[in-house]
């Protein structure tokens, strides 16, 4: 297969800090082929920075294989770029075209304050987590996996909610900055499974309870997060957080 | 866990909003058969009748008391919701993300401002003078005298420009079921997919039916395919 080089605009948010002004500057990148990953663009763009002295653009990565969630990059109005089902680090050139203009923004939400340019503080997630994400075991010899018959169905249900890598993305794309398709997946996640059971009504009332202490708005189902998922989480789960949270604040005490 | 704890969380709000959505979706369909009564072809004999029974009879009073205080929490509560939600993002961005998502579903505040006034005018033409000013009578023999509401209809569907906004109302409607009707059922926790395939789809055949059938009340009259 032949490789294409294209020549972009670059327009990215720059801010200093938490508490700067921040504002978008336009690059020029040349010789960028199409079969580069997005971060190579980009450490392209940082290389040619440095050279000239500049600062660098900061932005969040570790595994740059679609696992770890931290590529939060909002890419011509979408985070995580144009492709579906698919990260920041996962998005390759040969979705652009030459002399394109390719805008990046940092993810935007209260819960979520800048640290530099395009990272945020996505803090707030652990702090969900936190309050409810786990399941509580004493120590001890770990109990034979088979013990515990699962449904096949409620398995795989549970595997497909589990897949949430807590990149924030849907957090992005909301027009609420809801946070509750991330906390719908931890919640189904765990609701599913019977190791979860002990725990599953104090973990929604908390979990939720910490969700509006983050200041993360309320889910008006428009499904913006399901669509800009990379994990494909299920708007589904967030019906199932919904019964989960009325019954367990039914019931409680 | 309190009940107010309950119904002011994030969560909580919206289960305020899907449980008055609900009920406001039942009253439609009541309200919408009892004016069906327009196309009966007896120059407002029956719609009359019905109107009367609605008006005089005791439960359907006390149900009006729960209709005004549900549409005021639903009305209220979506005010709050929709600012409240606004507020989490101080800083927007240069691109929106558009096709993630429905423009009716990201809209339903500006929709709902719609129906608020439409809701003030339409008091103002059938509920005021039926409860408060009052309206001409008609006699339907045996001393059972009635308020003619069906004549009051038939005057005010005379201007073009109210049938307009009328009909602006039932499209206004029509979009805001179109999201309203599914989402409140995953709002109080539906998520078996069998049954949420199928209540969106009833909501979309609501969200036609109801508002059409409510739009083609002034047109009829309008264009006096009733009289
Ligand atoms: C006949 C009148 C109305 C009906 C049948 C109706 C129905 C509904 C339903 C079923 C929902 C969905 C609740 C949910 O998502 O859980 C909803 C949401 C909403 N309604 Fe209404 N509504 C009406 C009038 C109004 C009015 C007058 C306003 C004025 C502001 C309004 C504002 C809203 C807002 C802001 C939402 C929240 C959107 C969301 O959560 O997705 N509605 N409505
Ligand atoms: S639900 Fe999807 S978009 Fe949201 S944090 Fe998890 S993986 Fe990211
Ligand atoms: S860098 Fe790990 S998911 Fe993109």
């Amino acid at each position: 297969m032949s490789q294409n080089t294209m020549n972009l605009k670059v327009k990215v948010w720059r801010q200093k800090n938490a508490n700067a002004q921040g504002a978008f500057v336009t690059y020029d990148v040349a010789g960028i082929s199409d079969e580069m990953s997005f971060l190579e663009m980009m450490d392209i763009l940082n290389e040619k920075l440095i050279t000239e002295g500049g600062d660098p653009v900061a932005f969040d990565h570790d595994c740059r294989e679609g696992i770890c969630g931290m590529c939060s990059m909002y890419i011509n109005g979408k985070p995580h770029g144009p492709w579906q089902a698919n990260t920041t680090c996962q998005l390759h050139m040969r979705a652009f075209k030459d002399g394109e203009t390719i805008v990046i923004e940092p993810w935007r939400a209260n819960s979520f304050p800048i640290v530099k340019d395009l990272t945020v503080d996505r803090s707030a997630f652990d702090r969900i987590i936190q309050a409810g994400g786990y399941i509580s075991v004493n120590t001890g010899n770990a109990v034979d996996g088979n013990s515990l018959p699962i449904e096949k169905q409620n398995a795989d249900d549970a595997f497909a909610a589990a897949m949430c890598i807590g990149c924030g993305a849907c957090v992005a794309a909301c027009k609420n900055s809801s946070a509750m398709l991330f906390l719908s997946a931890k919640v189904s996640h765990l609701a599913l499974l019977p190791q979860g059971a002990p725990e599953r009504k104090s973990r929604v009332l908390n979990m939720v309870a910490q969700m509006d202490k983050e200041g993360f708005g309320s889910c008006t189902n428009t499904g913006a997060c399901e669509a800009t998922c990379p994990k494909e989480i299920s708007i589904a789960n967030i019906a199932r957080l919904n019964k989960e949270y009325l019954g367990a604040s039914l019931s409680a005490e | 866990m309190t009940f107010k704890q309950m119904f002011t969380s994030s969560v909580g709000k919206k289960l305020v909003m899907a449980f008055t959505g609900i009920f406001l979706v039942l009253f439609l369909v009541v309200h919408a058969g009892l004016n069906a009564c327009i196309w009966a072809m007896d120059g407002g004999v029956m719609f009359n009748k019905a109107a009367h029974f609605m008006g005089s009879f005791v439960v359907p009073r006390i149900l009006e008391i729960g209709l005004f205080l549900g549409i005021f929490l639903h009305i209220i509560q979506g005010y709050m919701l929709t600012l409240e939600n606004r507020s989490k993002r101080k800083v927007g961005y240069e691109v929106n993300y558009a096709k993630g998502s429905k423009w009716y579903s990201r809209s339903m505040a500006i929709l709902g401002t719609i129906l608020l006034m439409f809701f003030i005018i339409h008091w103002k033409h059938f509920w005021i003078p039926s409860r408060i000013t009052g309206v001409a009578e008609m006699d339907l023999g045996n001393g059972f005298v009635v308020h003619n509401l069906y004549g009051v209809m038939q005057d005010t569907f005379q201007n073009v420009w109210v049938v307009l906004f009328y009909v602006i109302s039932c499209i206004s409607l029509s979009y805001h079921l179109a999201h309203g009707f599914q989402s409140a059922f995953k709002t109080i926790g539906v998520h078996n997919k069998r049954y949420h395939t199928m209540i969106t789809s009833i909501g979309y055949g609501f969200a036609i039916i109801i508002p059409l059938a409510f739009a083609l009340m002034p047109i009829s009259f309008y264009l006096h395919w009733v009289k």
